[in-house]
């Protein structure tokens, strides 16, 4: 931020400052390589995997990563989430906020710097602003100079542009909540859900304000995570750092030439200032508008190279390095700066989770009964003399292909069963029933029992009668005349 | 605070904003105005209700309120709805219609929906009586439709015709009749004890009873049958089997032979229409004890109701 001096500004003091608009110079460098490759990758993620395809045979969508709101089904490549397993997703969400602990931890703020989507659409819109306008200096005049036809044009061909990308945005995001080719067929032929309009819009609105106007005020005055990350770091967490005992006092290199040795590394040029993203001053030490992307050191970096001093001035180093270095000692090797208490206890429970919802997902069944009693009446008398229990059972099949699955009582003795759809002539021990593709089936279950039975509960054992011939069960209370309840 | 008015003209340096003239030792109050799209979002609400107003009923009047030149009402609203839903039902009830009731188990989608569709009926009309799980109720004579013993016959063709029909409902053609003569002053004491303990023997409730069987068959058997097992044609109990509509108890039995109850259900074909009747008839049916046909009827398109 370039925060004006109040005590110093002529007229009254402004208890407001104005935002000032960011017009970061172009830089080439390893890190400026390293995030274009990063966001290469991450839009690349972000607009190809809807379009990826999955086989799930016919009973499926054959989109791998789907989150089927309507059907209440999550896929994502080989895996099929229902409802009742959603601590999968909970899970998973955990794994990345501890894996972001973890990445914070070691590295500071690589998050920030590189792949948060905020960083990363403010990094295009950026790219945009230089593709159109120019670097730095033209754009700064184009700000200041009078509305003039050719602004207008300028400013009219960027800001359509801005709206191109976040109607993209919001038009690839969609995408992930139903078949990505015929929601594009729909979409364009004003046949979608008026709930994807509205969610492109928002997108599109928000993209367009949050990435082309708001940028590095989203992190510095919106987003909890620098705070957040701010408990998460300590002297060993690698950070950019001014190395202030090589740079300061600062000075140009005519001055440095008049009185050698009185002058630190630093040359002032401001290129660190120029190239910053959030406009911050690195020199002024570790805060919060700075999101680690490592731009100054690249510009740092090849200033010192074109006066002949070594690199580094600006470095990614821990506070603890710093502090060595400054007093002269050797700088400790980067893998024990990784390699420590506290991200190894990261990594550990990163990796713990992980291998437990890999168990949980290779030891779920596919087939699951739940029964509940119905209650009014609680029993009935037959004519008999007998005693008949009605129940409703689900009975889900969470494979992508029907299946038949034998329900097999256990408990009174002489009980026998039949269902809404099997008549009670053939009322037997087990009866067989196909329960559909990817779907949960109600049956409505009858229970006979003579009046004397021994048992009070009762338990139904589902068995598929395929290959796999998963079991489940669930046992329930079978009422009777004699229950006091 | 009119007297403090000359001071508001007043600026205050830091901010260039008027102060208003409260001052509490020494601290001033500003008069900052409201920030700008605080203020268009006022006028804007204030424009708004005045259209508001304008299109939708609004203002309470002596009678009833304004009208509105939308003319919309909560009231037509929900007609609205209702003829929507009523509309989406259409096509079901129509195949509902159709098809006779004896066809009605072979189309098992068709045969749900008439069973949900009942079962929200049954709630409106029935519950009143037969209580909300359909379980009857022995203290008011109010028979068990879930359970396996039927007065009046239980296939869905027989639940069918009480429904439309109604039981000992008078002024209805071809309503169900029945009649338990009351013995009060027919049997002496004797008799009466004789004849309860046999028919409770009917069921293994008592010993059997040589005097009460002669009192049984002479008087009992014509209707009952001669060993308890009922006759639908005229609504008489199995006296055999393990269900009572009245108790089981040997003075429930006694009161009910010498001044026997005899319940009533209205004919339900001026309340309520044939479809809703055969929904009700389906879910009845489906409560458990429901019977199959013994025979289907030969040319059951006969049978065809005109009116969804």
């Amino acid at each position: 931020m370039n925060s004006p001096d109040i005590a110093g500004s002529p007229g009254p003091a402004k208890l407001y400052e104005a935002n000032q608009t960011v017009h970061n110079k172009r830089i080439d460098g390893p890190f400026r390589r390293f995030k274009w490759a990063v966001m290469v990758a991450t839009l690349a993620v972000y607009y190809i995997t809807p379009w990826i395809r999955w086989d799930r045979g016919p009973y499926a969508p054959d989109q791998a990563v789907l989150i089927d709101v309507a059907n209440r089904r999550f896929y994502m490549f080989g895996i099929e989430i229902w409802p009742h397993e959603f601590y999968f997703v909970a899970g998973l969400l955990i794994m990345a906020a501890i894996g972001l602990f973890l990445v914070t931890t070691a590295v500071g703020r690589a998050w920030c710097g590189y792949a948060c989507p905020q960083t990363v659409w403010t990094d295009l819109f950026q790219h945009v602003d230089r593709f159109v306008d120019g670097d730095r200096n033209a754009r700064t005049r184009l700000d200041a100079a009078p509305w003039t036809w050719g602004k207008v044009a300028r400013r009219g061909a960027k800001w359509t542009i801005y709206l191109f990308i976040a109607f993209w945005t919001g038009g690839a995001w969609i995408m992930y909540f139903a078949d990505a080719p015929t929601l594009t067929v729909d979409f364009w032929t004003g046949q979608a859900a008026p709930v994807a309009y509205i969610t492109v819009a928002i997108l599109t609105l928000t993209t367009f304000v949050l990435g082309g106007f708001m940028r590095e005020q989203v992190c510095v005055y919106m987003c909890p995570w620098p705070r957040i990350q701010s408990a998460m770091m300590d002297e060993k967490s690698l950070l950019v750092t001014y190395k202030d005992w090589r740079g300061e006092p600062r000075g140009s290199l005519k001055k440095a030439r008049k009185t050698p040795g009185e002058f630190g590394d630093c040359i002032d040029c401001m290129q660190c200032v120029q190239v910053c993203p959030t406009g911050i001053d690195i020199r002024e030490g570790p805060q919060i508008g700075c999101i680690t992307c490592a731009l100054c050191i690249d510009a740092c970096d090849k200033v010192m190279a074109d006066i002949g001093r070594p690199r580094g001035l600006i470095d990614y180093a821990t506070l603890e390095d710093c502090k060595a270095e400054a007093a002269g000692e050797p700088p400790r090797p980067v893998w024990k700066t990784l390699l420590r208490p506290r991200t190894i206890a990261y990594s550990l429970i990163w990796g713990g989770i992980g291998l437990a919802l890999l168990f949980a997902l290779g030891n779920r069944t596919h087939a699951d009964i739940s029964v509940s009693q119905d209650r009014n009446p609680p029993f009935m008398l037959m004519s008999d003399g007998s005693i008949r229990n009605s129940y409703t059972l689900k009975l889900r099949n969470m494979q992508s292909n029907p299946r038949a699955m034998e329900i097999a009582l256990d408990g009174p003795s002489g009980a026998v069963m039949w269902t809404d759809t099997i008549g009670s002539d053939d009322a037997a021990r087990a009866q067989v029933v196909e329960v559909a593709a990817d779907q949960t089936l109600t049956v409505r279950a009858y229970v006979r029992a003579p009046a004397d039975t021994n048992s009070r509960e009762i338990t139904f054992h589902i068995t598929t009668l395929d290959e796999e011939r998963e079991t489940d069960s669930g046992t329930i209370r079978f009422a009777t005349p004699g229950d006091t309840e | 605070m009119a007297n403090e008015r000359p001071d508001s003209k007043r600026v205050d340096q830091a901010t260039g904003t008027e102060f208003v003239g409260h001052e509490w030792d020494g601290i001033e109050e500003l008069d900052t105005p409201m920030p700008r799209w605080w203020v268009l979002t006022f006028y804007a609400t204030i424009i708004w209700a005045i259209v508001y107003v304008v299109l939708y009923p609004a203002w309470p009047m002596i009678e009833k309120g304004t009208e509105g030149v939308l003319g919309w009402t909560s009231r037509g609203q929900l007609a609205q709805e209702m003829s929507v839903a009523d509309q989406a039902q259409t096509t079901f009830r129509e195949q509902l219609a159709r098809v006779p009731i004896e066809r009605l188990p072979d189309d098992s989608v068709l045969m749900q929906r008439a069973v949900a569709g009942g079962a929200a009926a049954f709630k409106v009309n029935c519950v009143q009586c037969h209580g909300s799980g359909a379980a009857g109720s022995q203290t008011l004579g109010y028979p068990n439709l879930s359970d396996d013993d039927w007065l009046w016959g239980g296939d869905l063709r027989a639940i069918e015709y009480t429904l439309v029909h109604g039981i000992r409902e008078q002024g209805t053609e071809g309503t169900r009749t029945g009649a338990m003569p009351a013995f009060e002053g027919l049997l002496d004491a004797a008799q009466l004890g004789a004849v309860t303990d046999h028919v409770l023997s009917l069921s293994g409730k008592a010993k059997a009873n040589p005097a009460g069987a002669e009192v049984y068959a002479a008087q009992c058997a014509v209707c009952h049958g001669a060993n308890g097992e009922g006759d639908r044609a005229q609504g008489s109990p199995n006296l055999s089997d393990a269900i009572w509509l009245y108790g089981s108890s040997r003075e429930q039995v006694m009161q009910q032979i010498l001044n026997p109850r005899m319940g009533m259900m209205p004919s339900w074909q001026k309340r309520l229409d044939p479809v809703t009747i055969k929904m009700l008839a389906a879910y009845v049916h489906s409560l458990g004890g429901g019977e199959d046909f013994i025979e289907v009827a030969q040319d059951p398109e006969t049978q065809v109701d005109e009116q969804p």
